[in-house]
């Protein structure tokens, strides 16, 4: 694509269109801004929202609370990950069990998991382990179910040459079944960093005292409509990219997609 | 996912041991909490006992008006269904309309998909304030991205001889989009709106939670705080069980839209 020498030329009205179309959107919030048809702070002005991200973003305070969550985060995916894998292996290499139990990951995946967040703080506590343990709960079935499908995937003969080497258990899963399910595993992990993220943070929207989730609802609750914009905006901007970080690290550009 | 359309063979005795394995497997773990809260070793003030719970199954639908706020959810469900499908298809084919805008805008439409937009719900609340719309606007803003994708790549997959056929009748750019192009992508698009419905249901539940407003999600909030544990355990799984019955519903609706390969 990239030695198509017209595809360089199609960059600029596509580039363009995007610059005009932020410029719109930017000039529309400005005028709604100062337009007085909403509440005033609902819409704040742009300058505003630029204050709120430097005060935010310049903030010591801001640090340890994205580290809080952060570490929530990757504990939520460490544990979850790790469970959901080992019980996506056994159901992919095993049918029987596959019959049995993967109807009911299936679907009990999708259903919301924020409600299960009272019986964590009854479990766990108020602390940031109830939210490590919601951040789990959601991130353990996109992995196991992906990690399971992937499993079933893996090319017959890859499993034949490992038997005729007389691969044992471990070699096999460390040599042939792991390599081969790089590309399931990373897109599980990606489904489940963003499940884990969404978890962690609604957890924290709803009860704690750190945490990025409880930076937002705290602007929410004093009325900080800048701060609030500020953080969404970091939010978003640090989840898309880790998002796409984990999908470049794990070569999912070089796959197509299912 | 799509390993499970494809289940035609008819189930043999090995399936039949295997699905009552998982049956027995849940009724086993149930008895097994039950025997660990009786004997105290479970706390019973934080784990109820499963019987109880059963048993309070039909105190809460009595007394909490389950059939009403199963209905206001389901409500507000359909509401942002029959959003996302009006600007969910109208936005996917205006953006495959104009390759330009499509360009421009795919790549912002896929990123929106892997942001957390239900964080965005404290700003719901401002706009909208507490009240069914936030929850309805939430379900459908995090449910959009899948379907305006899935509209695209269902019209942008339509078979090249279709649209050759439509071509050599000489049908104008609105018989063509109408005869051939939606009617080719519309399980494609049907996979968007079922992804897109499955978000919605979510983020409308989970809101209700959070908000402490409206049906299903509202009722585990309230029951929590009143610290009836069993309800509260009770109120779960009814709203599983109504996530499931919801699944499997839309599940069977796009199996009958697929067309026979």
């Amino acid at each position: 694509m990239t030695q198509d020498p017209a595809a360089t030329l199609r960059i600029g009205p596509v580039g363009l269109l995007r610059v005009a179309i932020m410029l719109v959107l930017l000039t529309v919030w400005e005028l709604l801004a100062h337009s007085g048809w909403l509440y005033r702070d609902v819409v704040p002005s742009l300058l505003a929202i630029s204050r709120a991200l430097l005060d935010l973003l310049s903030g010591r305070d801001y640090y340890f609370h994205l580290g809080v969550t952060a570490a929530e985060i990757l504990a939520a995916l460490g544990i979850g990950g790790f469970c959901g894998m080992i019980v996506g292996i056994a159901l992919g290499a095993n049918p029987f069990l596959s019959n049995a139990f993967e109807s009911l990951l299936y679907y009990l995946g999708p259903t919301p998991k924020i409600i299960f967040f009272p019986i964590m703080i009854m479990w766990f506590g108020v602390g940031p382990e109830s939210k490590v343990a919601l951040g789990t709960l959601s991130c353990f079935f996109p992995v196991a179910l992906s990690v399971a499908a992937g499993m079933r995937g893996i090319d017959r003969v890859l499993i034949r040459v490992g038997n005729s080497f007389r691969a044992n258990s471990w070699q096999m899963v460390t040599k042939i079944y792991l390599p081969a399910m790089r590309h399931p595993i990373i897109n599980g992990v990606r489904l489940g960093l963003g499940v884990a993220l969404i978890g962690t943070l609604l957890a924290e929207t709803k009860l704690s005292n750190k945490g990025i989730g409880f930076l937002i609802i705290n602007a929410y609750s004093t009325f900080d409509m800048p701060r609030m914009y500020a953080n969404l905006i970091v939010l978003f901007v640090l989840a898309i990219g880790a998002n796409a970080l984990v999908g470049r690290f794990g070569g999912l550009h070089t796959i197509k997609r299912l | 996912m799509s390993a499970r359309g494809a289940s035609v063979i008819p189930p043999n005795i090995g399936d039949y041991m295997s699905a009552l394995l998982g049956v027995f497997s849940l009724v086993l773990f149930f008895l097994m909490i039950e025997a660990l809260v009786q004997t105290g070793v479970i706390n019973r003030f934080i784990i109820p006992a499963p019987s109880e719970v059963i048993g309070s199954f039909w105190r809460v639908i009595r007394e909490e008006n389950v059939l009403g706020r199963f209905l206001l959810t389901a409500s507000e469900c359909l509401t942002a269904g029959v959003m996302l499908t009006v600007f969910g298809i109208a936005g996917g084919v205006l953006m495959h309309r104009f390759k330009l805008l499509q360009q421009a805008c795919e790549t912002w439409v896929a990123a929106m998909a892997s942001a957390p937009i239900v964080l965005m719900y404290p700003l719901f609340l401002v706009i909208f304030g507490r009240s069914a719309w936030t929850i309805i606007m939430m379900g459908f803003i995090a449910a959009l991205p899948p379907v305006i994708l899935k509209t695209i790549e269902g019209i942008s997959s339509t078979r090249k001889v279709l649209v050759n056929v439509g071509r050599s009748f000489n049908l104008t750019a609105t018989q063509q989009f109408w005869k051939i192009l939606f009617p080719a992508a519309l399980p494609t698009i049907f996979v968007g709106l079922r992804l897109g419905l499955i978000f919605a249901l979510i983020n409308i539940v989970g809101v209700e939670f959070l908000i402490n407003f409206g049906g299903l999600g509202q009722l585990i909030n309230e029951l929590a705080e009143r610290y009836d544990l069993a309800g509260t355990y009770a109120a779960i799984c009814f709203v599983i069980l109504v996530s499931i019955v919801f699944f499997m519903a839309l599940e069977k609706a796009e199996r009958w839209l697929r067309p026979v390969e």
